[in-house]
This record gives C-alpha cells, structure tokens and sequence, in this order.
C-alpha cells in the first residue's frame, strides 16, 4: 500500500526472517543486535502474559518478550531449541522469543506486497509494513516499534 | 581543545573559586583574622575576574571587580571585616555565584540585587560603616550614577571605585608625580606564560618612563639556571595616573612577582642616587619586534640585544644575558620541567612554599565522570563473573582441589577490594551541598527577618557523587522548613528564654556503612496539638485515633501536609515533607523526625554510602530468587504455628514476644502464587517500613546473604511497583530486589500501581 511505498524507498534491503508458530515473519536485520539461545527467564511480577521475565545479557538486564503471545497467537512453551532475538528499539533492547532464525533475505522494495486486506484487527494491521513472497513461502514484514509502543511498555 | 572546553574548565574552576571564597568568608564570619584567609578570599575573586575577562564576560568582570576592589580594602586593614562587612561580602559571593551560573547557563540574574551590592560593597571600600545614615561625600558623587535605574548600563561602569580618588587627589594637584616601582618577577611568572616586557610596555604607556634592568642575581654561566628569573627592573614612571594603574599593571602577575611601588616625590628627577646605575633611556620599538618564538632565532636576539645597548660589562656578554631571557621564557612552555629548576634559586623557592600553603591539600586530577562509570560497571561486571566463576567451580568439583579454592578465595578478595577502590572514586566529601546551605539560610533568614546561624559539622565525611547530588534538593526543603516554620522569631525566642539568634546545624557522619545526616534546630519543636489537629482536618487520621508522640511527629510526612499558618513564598504550599521523604527513600534512605517541644526538632536521615551495590538478603519465594534489602531488615524468625493469629477476612498476625505484628505474604503481593503459604513452612523477616511499624515478610527460605550489584530495569524495561531494581546473581541468573516499602503500603490493601497514595496513618 502506500505506506510501504513511502517508507521503503531504498532499493536493497537486509531482512532477517524468523518463525513464530507455523507462520514466518521478519524484520529489518539493522535493528538485530544479536541472536542466541533461550535461557530461563525471571519472572516478573504484575507484568503482562507475553513479557516472559528479565535475563542477565553481559551485564544487562534484558526483558524477554514471547513474540507468538504478542502477535496475538499461541503462547509460546519454551525450550532450548528457542531462539531469543536480541534487538533495538527506540532507546531499549529487548529480547524476542522465536521458534527459530531461517533465512536473512536481500530483497528490493518491490517485492514487497501490500498486506491483504484480509486481517481484521486493528492491532495486527498496525505492526504489518507488507508480505513477501520468496519460494513460494509468506514472510510478514513486521516493525518492532508498532510492536512495543513506548506507551505500552511503560504503563505495562 | 576548542574555546567551549577551555570555557568549561574556567567555570569548573570558578566553582572551586566560590566554593573557597565562601569557606573562607565563613571562617572570617567566625572570627578567624589569619591575613593568609584574607588573601584566599581575594585571591578566589580575582582569578574569577581574571578568567572572566578573558572571556568578556564583562558583568562578571565588574560586579567581580568591585569586590575586589573591597576585599583589597580589607586585606589591607583599611576595612575591619566585622559582621555587617561579612554580611554584605558573602551576599556578594552569593551574587558572584549567580552572575558565574548566568554566564555558564545563560540565565538571568536579579540585576537590581547585584546593582545594590555594588553599591554597599563601594560604600564600605570607602571606608564607611554599613546601615549608616550620613552619606559620606565620595559615595554621594558615585551615587547617581549607580542608583538610578534609568542609566543601569552605565551602573557597572568602575566609578573609579572611590578609594583611589582619595590617593590620588592630594597628588594631583601637584604636576606629574614620579613613582618608583621595582619589579623583580618570580620564575612562575615566566611558567604561567606572562612576559616581563609585555608588563614592561603597558607600563610605558602610562606616563614617561625610564628603566633599569638589574642583574646583579645573575650567576656565572656554570651556575646558571636557564629556568630561573634572575633579572629585576627599576622603573621610574613620570604618570598623573596614579598608584592603582600601575598596580593594575602588575594584576595578573601580582602573585608571582615582587613588585614594590613608591611614590617619589612630586616632580622631583628620579632618584638617581638611590639606583646603582643611571636610568637608560627605554625603547619600545625594540621590545615590539622581539621574538616569542622558540629558541631557533637565536642569531636574532643577539642582534636585539646588542641593539638594546642595556647591558654593561659586569656580565659576560649581551648574547648570554639575552639567552637567559630565551630561557627563562622556554621555562613557560616547559612546565614540567619547572619544579628542577624552580630549587635553584631562593626566590623561587620562596615561591614554591607560597604555592603549597596555598594548595595544601593532596594532588587530584580531574576525570570524566563517564570513565569513572565506565571503570565500575566493568568491576561490576567482574564481580558478577567471579561469583560465577566460583561457583561453577563448586559444582563441577565437589571435592575442590585446595589450591583451586585458595585461589578463588584470593580473587573474591581482591574483586572486592578492587570494588571498594573503584567505589571510593566516586566518593566525594558532602561539602559542596553543605557550602550551598549556608547560603540558603543566609537567604531565608533574611526574608523571614530571623537571625540564624548555620553550624556545619562532618562536611568532609564522603559519599557516593550520585549520593551528593540528589541530596541537595531534599536538604534545601529541609533547611527552609528548620528556618522557617522550626525556628522562631527574635523576640519569641528571648521571651521564650533563648538566645536571639537560631541554631541549625548540619552534620554528616558515617554510621555503620552509611551516611547519616542530621539536621538540627534549636527551634520550638513540632506543636503535636496543631500537627494533630490539622490531620483530623485533612482527613488524614480519625479524630479519636491514639497516635504515640512519635507518630505525631512522623504525620509531617504526609502529602498536602503543612502546618504553617500562612503560606508564604518560602515553604508552606503543601508539597514540603513528603517530597523530602519520596526522594530520601528514593536514595535507599530513611528519614526520621524526633521533636521536643521548646527546644527544637531534629531530621535524621540514613544514607547508602553509594548507589551501585547494596548488602542483600537472598530468599526464595516461590521459586523465584529474590533479593530483600538487608537495611530494611531487622530480624528473622521461623514462625510456630501457635504464633500465626488469623485476624479478619484474610489478615495474618504473627505474635513476636507479645506484640502482634501483620504478616505479608510476598509472593502473594508480587502475584507469584494464587493462594497464601503456610507460614509455618517458611521464614519471616522482620522489616521495618517507613511507613511506621514493623511487619513480617513471609518467605518460602533464606538462600543467604550477598553484596549485589543494582543493574537498572527501567534501562531496558520499566519500572515494576514492588520492585526496586534487578541484579544478577552468581549463576548468571536475574534477581529481583525488593522494594519493602512498596510490599509493605501494598500489604496495606493498596494496590500496587506506580501511582502510590500514601498510607493514612496507622
């Protein structure tokens, strides 16, 4: 739609795609800072169901966020066989439980397709910067900041 | 280095500058006539003015000026520095302060005040007594010029600061007085960059002048030292300008130079008998062409010099004097190398000594704060790696071989030193906040019309920089409130019984690995009738409740709490001691009130030494680790069954020897578990809360005790009600620290939400 259109004006682009449940999605590899393995998170008290708890990254203190709750899907079971994405948004880092890193993608904008006209809530509609088509499979462009609003994490 | 950072130190400096001038005002308050206090005082105004001028910061240079010009009044026993004088001179410094913080920050300042100060500080350098009611004939002649407000740019004008006049007058009248000025400049003066013949031309400038260069201090060229003055200049002035120009001359040099200025006569010839040598008739344009530049043009000052014509046959030749001069300049740009030479002659060492009583204080330097940060997150981080290390080494070798154990037990050892060294950078004395209360009180005093003295004790005791600079708001609020509503008027206080003038006084202590800071007023103490009466008005306590003294007393910490009769501008609009309270507990500290009646209240406050570790308690509640503040606990105990009292709906008592105290089920409060524990299977800790009152925190068990280091949740997260902040123990795992005091007004039945209401007493 128009607003990929706008937004996404450079003409090659790194993605890195990920998989939540049975659906692909991915992201913008320049906001990944690292990608490692699960390990157990602690809990936090009075925090909404997707933020799983806080993990010790070097140092720093890193909330884990179930990515599958947040999108509204199934919440996820944790293994080692998970993956936390280790990314930047805005000012904060967060950690993103995925089931698993597949692909990074070099794509131009035009393969990206506006998203269809198919999702009903409004939510879902406002993370969703388009869908792509690579062999066959569809991958979810999705921004991480409409996904963790400041606002939202601060009243959380 | 750009002009801005150059700038930036200045101001850093002027803060040291005004920080000393303020002590040493204070110890003149207290009686202290040392004349080396009379001169650091001088000397902080004139290197303020002095940086200042260099960068045109032109109100700053006259408000700086005129002060000086005072202090120079004093120095001299020209003024007697007694109350009314020290009262005038450290609203002054306050005005200095302000005018150094306007030109730093750019913001305005209360030009009416400092153009009133001006006034007074040029009524006193002209000898009169502050309050009197003749105006003396000098000050009515300046008068106008500074009091009207309508030429208000003209105010800051000098005004030829009246004293001078008064020199000057009677030689005026005679025709071109001569003066007599010997200048002998110090090795220093070269290594601070000044230039004898710089001073030389400016002085030239002033009137008709003739000059001889005594180098009679010159050694042999075996024995000279090429970082050492050795020349003198006698220099007779022809000038109607009078003595003060030429001093003004010599201002930035004044410290590193002897300078001796006399008048000779009125139109007399210069005394040229007094002077070893006839006067050489002085040519500027030589001095204009010489080189500054490095020793490369060597072939040319030997031509100047020759030129100049000034030296005699008592030193060996021209070149050499003219070198020493060379090198004598090269000692500028090689500082380092000053002290080696400085040793050699009598003058410098002099000089030296007058240095280090200067700055007797130890050697510092000055370091970002961010690399300082940056070092103690690092011995954080190594910190939490050893313990990690330690214990994997437990676990995978149960047996442990000695020397693994012994080794690891070394490291802990030193990760902790290493950690306390670390923090001890960041520790600074108290006194910087302390110095800025004195001033506050001078002001609050003044606007209530109550005589105050602020007693300072301890303001060497250290604590953590962070520590520092939160303080000083919530001690600004106290301070006001000691003042305003804790001390009484004059009169209330000699009909009470009192000397007329109030006492607070401030001390900071270390008590048992914190700070304690103590506030005290000599004033009429809490009116428990009135602070009672006022809660059961605000809805704050039922009208029959049965407070102890004590909980009176504490009421004062509630928001929308103020006793005062009238608001007024000082304190009093309500948001007084619950601020102080918030942003204390904020620190990690406690603050408490003890008051009697007649003879004054006392806020105690309880700090943490720094805010980067904190000794904790680790405990397990509900399978999850957590971390309770080892300050907020006073005991724990393993609760019988016979001791838990079920009380109400779902309240839990628990009698410790024969007091009740509530139970607080934390996993509960922290929605950890859905119902409540048995108490009897877990341990209580003891805490106290500010809120008043003990409880009993239920825990599933005590892991033991650890010194943890606080990592932020809000970096990356937020802030959670209840909890405190996160830290990552030796497994490599994230802790929770307990906020107990949020657990406790929660157990109240409050909710927990970042958006506290503040307990109702009880």
């Amino acid at each position: 739609m128009t607003y990929a259109a706008k937004n996404l004006t450079t003409d090659g682009r790194e993605l890195i795609a990920f998989r939540v449940g049975d659906q692909e999605f991915c992201v913008n590899v320049m906001s990944v800072r690292e990608i490692r393995g699960w390990t157990p998170a602690t809990a936090m008290p009075h925090a909404p169901s997707y933020m799983l708890g806080i993990i010790n990254l070097r140092g720093a203190v890193l909330p884990i966020v179930d990515l599958s709750a947040r999108l509204g899907m199934k919440p996820a079971e944790p293994t080692v066989r998970h993956v936390i994405i280790v990314a930047q948004v805005k000012s904060q880092v967060v950690g993103l439980l995925v089931d698993a890193v597949s692909d990074i993608l070099t794509i131009t904008d035009d393969k990206i397709q506006p998203t269809p006209d198919v999702i009903s809530s409004e939510f879902e509609r406002s993370f969703a910067r388009g869908v792509l088509a690579i062999e066959g499979r569809l991958i979810c462009l999705i921004e991480l900041e409409s996904v963790f609003p400041q606002e939202e994490r601060e009243a959380a | 280095m750009d002009m801005n950072e150059i700038k930036e130190i200045f101001f850093q400096e002027c803060e040291e500058q005004l920080a000393e001038l303020e002590s040493g005002l204070l110890k003149l308050n207290d009686g202290d006539r040392d004349p080396e206090t009379v001169n650091a005082v001088f000397r902080a105004v004139h290197s303020i003015k002095g940086g200042a001028g260099a960068f045109g910061l032109d109100d700053l240079v006259s408000f700086a000026h005129v002060f000086e010009t005072t202090l120079d009044c004093v120095r001299s026993n020209r003024l007697d520095p007694g109350p009314e004088v020290l009262k005038v001179m450290l609203k002054s410094a306050d005005v200095l302060a302000d005018l150094t913080n306007a030109a730093r920050d750019g913001g305005s300042v209360d030009e009416a005040r400092s153009r009133q100060l001006i006034k007074e500080l040029e009524a006193l350098a002209n000898g009169e007594v502050p309050q009197a009611s003749a105006v003396a004939e000098p000050v009515a002649k300046a008068a106008p010029v500074v009091a009207a407000p309508v030429v208000n740019d003209e105010g800051f004008q000098p005004v030829a600061f009246s004293f001078d006049d008064f020199e000057t007058d009677e030689p005026a009248l005679m025709e071109m007085p001569t003066y007599e000025i010997v200048f002998k400049p110090k090795s220093d003066l070269y290594a601070k960059g000044n230039d004898a013949t710089l001073l030389l031309r400016d002085l030239s400038r002033l009137g008709e002048m003739s000059i001889h260069c005594d180098m009679d201090a010159l050694p042999t060229l075996d024995r000279l030292s090429p970082e050492t003055a050795y020349f003198s200049w006698k220099v007779s002035l022809k000038t109607d300008k009078g003595e003060d120009a030429i001093r003004t001359v010599f201002e930035f040099a004044e410290w590193d130079c002897d300078l001796d200025v006399s008048l000779v006569s009125g139109d007399a010839a210069p005394a040229g008998e007094e002077l070893p040598m006839q006067p050489v008739p002085f040519d500027l344009s030589i001095l204009d062409d010489e080189p500054v530049g490095p020793i490369g043009v060597i072939e040319e000052e030997e031509q100047l010099a020759a030129q100049q014509e000034i030296r005699n046959a008592a030193v060996a030749a021209a070149g050499t004097a003219s070198n020493v001069l060379q090198m004598a300049q090269s000692a500028a740009r090689a500082p380092a190398e000053k002290s080696a030479g400085a040793a050699a002659s009598a003058a410098a060492q002099s000089a030296a000594a007058q240095q280090a009583a200067a700055s007797a204080a130890t050697p510092t330097i000055r370091v970002d704060l961010d690399r300082v940060d940056r070092l103690i997150n690092l011995v954080g981080e190594l910190v939490i790696n050893q313990a990690m290390l330690s214990q994997s080494v437990i676990e995978n070798d149960a047996n442990g071989t000695s020397s693994i154990n012994m080794g690891l037990e070394e490291l802990q050892q030193l990760t902790r030193e290493i950690q306390d060294s670390v923090m001890a950078i960041r520790a600074q004395p108290v006194k910087p906040v302390f110095q800025r209360m004195s001033r506050i009180v001078r002001e609050i005093a003044d606007m209530t019309g109550k005589s105050v003295r602020l007693i300072t004790e301890g303001e060497n005791t250290e604590v953590d920089k962070t520590v520092i600079d939160k303080l000083a708001e919530p001690l600004t609020h106290m301070i006001r409130n000691a003042v305003d509503h804790g001390l009484e008027t004059p009169e209330k206080r000699l009909a009470a019984g009192k000397s007329a003038e109030g006492t607070v006084r401030l001390t900071a202590k270390h008590r048992s690995g914190r700070i304690v800071i103590e506030l005290a007023d000599d004033g009429a103490g809490i009116n428990r009738e009135k602070v009672r009466q006022k809660a059961i008005d605000n809805d704050l306590i039922a009208a029959d409740a049965n407070l102890s003294d004590e909980e009176i007393d504490n009421l004062i910490f509630h928001a929308g709490f103020s006793t005062a009769d009238k608001i007024s501008d000082i304190s009093g609009r309500g948001v007084g001691m619950d601020v102080v309270k918030r942003s204390i507990q904020a620190l990690g500290g406690r603050i408490n009130i003890s008051s009697k009646p007649g003879h004054g209240s006392v806020f105690t406050m309880s700090l943490p030494l720094t805010l980067a570790v904190l000794d904790g308690m680790v405990v397990t509640v509900a399978n999850q680790t957590l971390v309770v503040p080892l300050t907020a606990i006073v005991e724990t105990l393993q609760p019988e069954a016979a001791a838990i009292h079920s009380f109400g709906s779902n309240q839990r008592l628990i009698s410790i020897r024969n007091s009740f105290c509530p139970l607080v089920d934390v996993g509960r409060i922290l929605n950890f578990r859905a119902s409540q524990a048995d108490p009897v299977e877990g341990v209580a800790l003891l805490v106290e809360s500010e809120g008043g009152g003990q409880r009993a925190l239920m825990v599933d068990a005590i892991q033991g005790q650890r010194q943890v280091v606080i990592k932020s949740l809000e970096a990356n997260y937020t802030h959670v009600p209840g909890i405190a902040a996160a830290t990552i123990l030796g497994d490599g795992r994230v802790a929770l620290i307990l906020d107990v005091d949020t657990i406790v007004a929660a157990s109240r039945g409050q909710s927990l939400k970042p958006e506290m209401s503040l307990a109702a007493a009880g």
